[in-house]
């Protein structure tokens, strides 16, 4: 028996990744393997990768949700990532931000339209139930419940 | 009387030992197991049963003598605190040389240079997005650059340490300044301390930037260049912090430190080199957590087994090799954003235990360093740290002063054990290089990393103002975000145009045929050609570019 009233209950698709030139990767591995334990499908970068690599990626695996770990100041480059998701027809897809962000540019950020920052001591649980949330929303229209 | 004081506790005082005992278990009755972040049971007691003094000879002796577990050398910090390294870097290098006298007048004692980011990866800053272009350290790229970085500073009596990962233009950017100033490079002092780039490949992909042959070959051209041409400088310093800070327990960031050096001192052996020259010259490099008591062991420990591996692993004689010589860093992953002024205590705590655990070397973290690239503020508030240590509380009045600690002996004793079944492990697997070849090394680090976020997930690990103890934030400890001057930064890139425009383009070219040629020779020294190429006018990236392409460039080994 199908609910044809349920969306599809395909695994929730993250990919979680670095721009910019920092390397430090312990925050964006321990945060992906969270979330594969958690049941989500990852798709997993090294670090230093562009924003059109990853406009592409995110495009081709038909990711949900954008997780991007900064360390080093590379969280400046957010806006423009964003401006390209948006300029290539992603705008559906949520991108959350991890890492050192200094509260000054907080704003910036979510004006952009980044969905949520995580700090330094964010629980891992709270970052899965935020994915999980962001991913519903960002369900096509006749994917959504 | 050892042996005696040990005998009597084992008749006399056996009844006591079991009264307490069953005193203990009356009132604890749930009493937690405790474990360090090693692994390493924790024990409620310590007495002369776990260590006593009839071991003293043989597990401590005397400063500067084999075992070396009491320090490296006779009078240590009494006759010589240590080096006061912070780390420094943002923007321009005239901001740089700005900030540096203000340092030196501030009593540190060495110096660092921390390079931008995009020189890290290997770039120019014209190959980069110029917003990110000087935000985490100085843009140096030329010969200019670098005489602007120590402007007013006499680079022979000044100690260096150089960010630099190989080929290690940074330095050879320092030698050309020398040359330029007619200092003479015997005078030049400092430590390559980024030249460790297993531990880029293992932990911190930031630094990694050739394939790993390649890595291999020019790091030994590296040292065989400055034991010979600048015979003062340290050409290698072994990384334990990158491993740690990235989740390496303790006593695995000490043993895989020692299983890089290691194999870094086999690769120098077999291209003839000789350990009795080579190995009085390696420095390693730690993290210091806030694990107090597990430090001063880790530490205590790395020392006696370092002197082991070199006098009977290398069979080396030369009593300066036996030296376990270190820097040490505070760690930043222990850092909150939570109530950042926590912090301070932090880097206390974590400074002491390496104080303890008797480096040569310290950094500690501004308490800021979680929010931003360190303020000038906070870093001031680092540096008195370590004065007040060693001012005001006197730290430095006695030599390995918890030595003789039931505990203290007996924990570096465990950590000695945990660290060389590791070496045997990473022995087994056909030694370091092959180890991080196979990923052996990084998935164990991954998992200690998962470890301990699973601790603190679960309350296990109580991380004060994040986990427990939260409270309402005070925002006005924060000092405000200081960010290179976009007009700075554009000046920057000019200067660097007209540089490239007015170098003698043949002397340019020539410096580059030379340097390719060595990179596809076999017995060219590669670093040689480097530091004639930054005499010449070549920039780092183009320096870096060209050993790209000539050599492989490295993409590290990465899996969750």
């Amino acid at each position: 028996m199908t609910d044809v009233h349920k969306p599809t209950t395909r695994p929730i698709k993250v990919l979680v990744t670095k721009i910019g030139l920092d390397g430090h990767d312990r925050g964006s591995r321990v945060v992906a393997a969270h979330l594969r334990d958690a049941g989500m499908e990852v798709v997993y970068t090294p670090p230093w990768q562009a924003i059109d690599a990853v406009v592409k990626l995110a495009m081709e695996e038909d990711v949900d949700v954008i997780g991007l770990s900064c360390l080093a100041t590379d969280h400046l480059l957010v806006p423009k990532l964003m401006r390209a998701l948006r300029d290539s027809g992603l705008a559906h897809i949520k991108v959350v931000v991890g890492g050192i962000v200094p509260d000054e540019d907080e704003a910036a950020l979510l004006d952009a339209g980044v969905s949520r920052i995580f700090h330094p001591g964010t629980s891992l649980d709270d970052i899965t139930e935020t994915i999980t949330d962001l991913a519903g929303l960002s369900l096509a229209p006749n994917e959504r419940p | 009387m050892a042996r005696k004081r040990a005998v009597l506790l084992q008749d006399d005082s056996i009844d006591a030992h079991a009264e307490w005992r069953r005193d203990y278990e009356q009132q604890l009755p749930h009493d937690k197991a405790v474990t360090n972040r090693s692994g390493i049971e924790i024990k409620p007691l310590y007495t002369p049963n776990d260590w006593n003094d009839a071991s003293y000879v043989g597990d401590l002796g005397y400063p500067g003598q084999p075992p070396m577990t009491r320090g490296i050398y006779a009078t240590m910090h009494r006759g010589r605190t240590w080096s006061q390294r912070q780390l420094i870097g943002l923007g321009t290098p005239l901001d740089y040389n700005q900030r540096l006298k203000r340092l030196i007048d501030a009593g540190t004692s060495a110096i660092s240079l921390i390079p931008c980011n995009s020189v890290y990866r290997g770039y120019d800053i014209d190959e980069v997005d110029p917003l990110l272009v000087g935000t985490c350290g100085t843009t140096v790229n030329t010969i200019d650059d670098m005489d602007v970085c120590f402007r007013g500073i006499n680079i022979g009596r000044i100690s260096t340490a150089m960010n630099d990962p190989l080929p290690f233009t940074l330095l050879a950017l320092l030698l050309a300044v020398a040359k330029r100033r007619g200092v003479s490079w015997d005078h030049v002092t400092g430590t390559s301390n980024q030249s460790d780039y297993i531990s880029h490949f293992v932990a911190n992909h930031m630094f990694f930037r050739l394939a790993l042959p390649a890595s291999r070959r020019l790091l030994v051209d590296h040292i065989a260049f400055c034991n010979q041409w600048v015979p003062n400088w340290n050409p290698l310093s072994v990384v334990g912090q990158h491993m740690q800070q990235a989740g390496a327990t303790p006593a695995q960031a000490m043993a895989f430190t020692l299983c890089t050096a290691i194999q870094y001192a086999e690769d120098c052996i077999n291209r003839d080199m000789d350990p009795e020259t080579f190995l009085p010259r390696f420095t390693f490099f730690f993290d210091i957590a806030i694990s107090f008591f597990e430090e001063i062991a880790k530490f205590r420990a790395g020392r006696r087994l370092w002197q082991k591996i070199v006098r009977q692993r290398f069979g080396v004689t030369n009593s300066k090799a036996w030296r376990f010589k270190f820097h040490a860093q505070t760690s930043g992953v222990d850092l909150t954003r939570q109530q950042p002024l926590n912090n301070i205590a932090r880097v206390t705590t974590q400074a002491m235990a390496g104080i303890f655990g008797g480096l040569q070397s310290l950094h500690t973290d501004a308490y800021d360093e979680v929010l931003s690239t360190p303020t000038e503020a906070a870093a001031q508030i680092a540096i008195s740290t370590q004065n007040i240590l060693r001012d005001e509380a006197h730290l430095t009045d006695v030599i390995d002063p918890l030595a003789g600690s039931y505990y203290v002996e007996t924990l570096t004793n465990q950590m000695e054990q945990k660290i060389e079944a590791l070496i045997g492990q990473i022995d087994a697997a056909g030694g370091m290089f092959k180890a991080v070849e196979q990923g052996i090394v990084q998935n164990m680090v991954g998992e200690s990393a998962r470890e301990f976020a699973h601790q603190v997930e679960t309350g296990e690990q109580v991380i004060v103002g994040v986990n427990a103890f939260q409270a309402e934030e005070d925002g006005s400890v924060r000092q405000p975000l200081e960010r290179p001057e976009p007009h700075r930064i554009q000046n920057q890139l000019d200067q660097l145009r007209s540089f490239k425009a007015a170098r003698d383009q043949s002397k340019v070219q020539s410096a580059l045929d030379k340097l390719t040629a060595a990179a596809n020779s076999d017995d060219i020294n590669v670093f040689a050609e480097v530091v004639d190429a930054a005499i010449a006018g070549v920039t780092h990236g183009e320096i870096v570019a060209c050993l790209r392409r000539e050599m492989g460039a490295g993409e590290p080994l990465i899996s969750i």
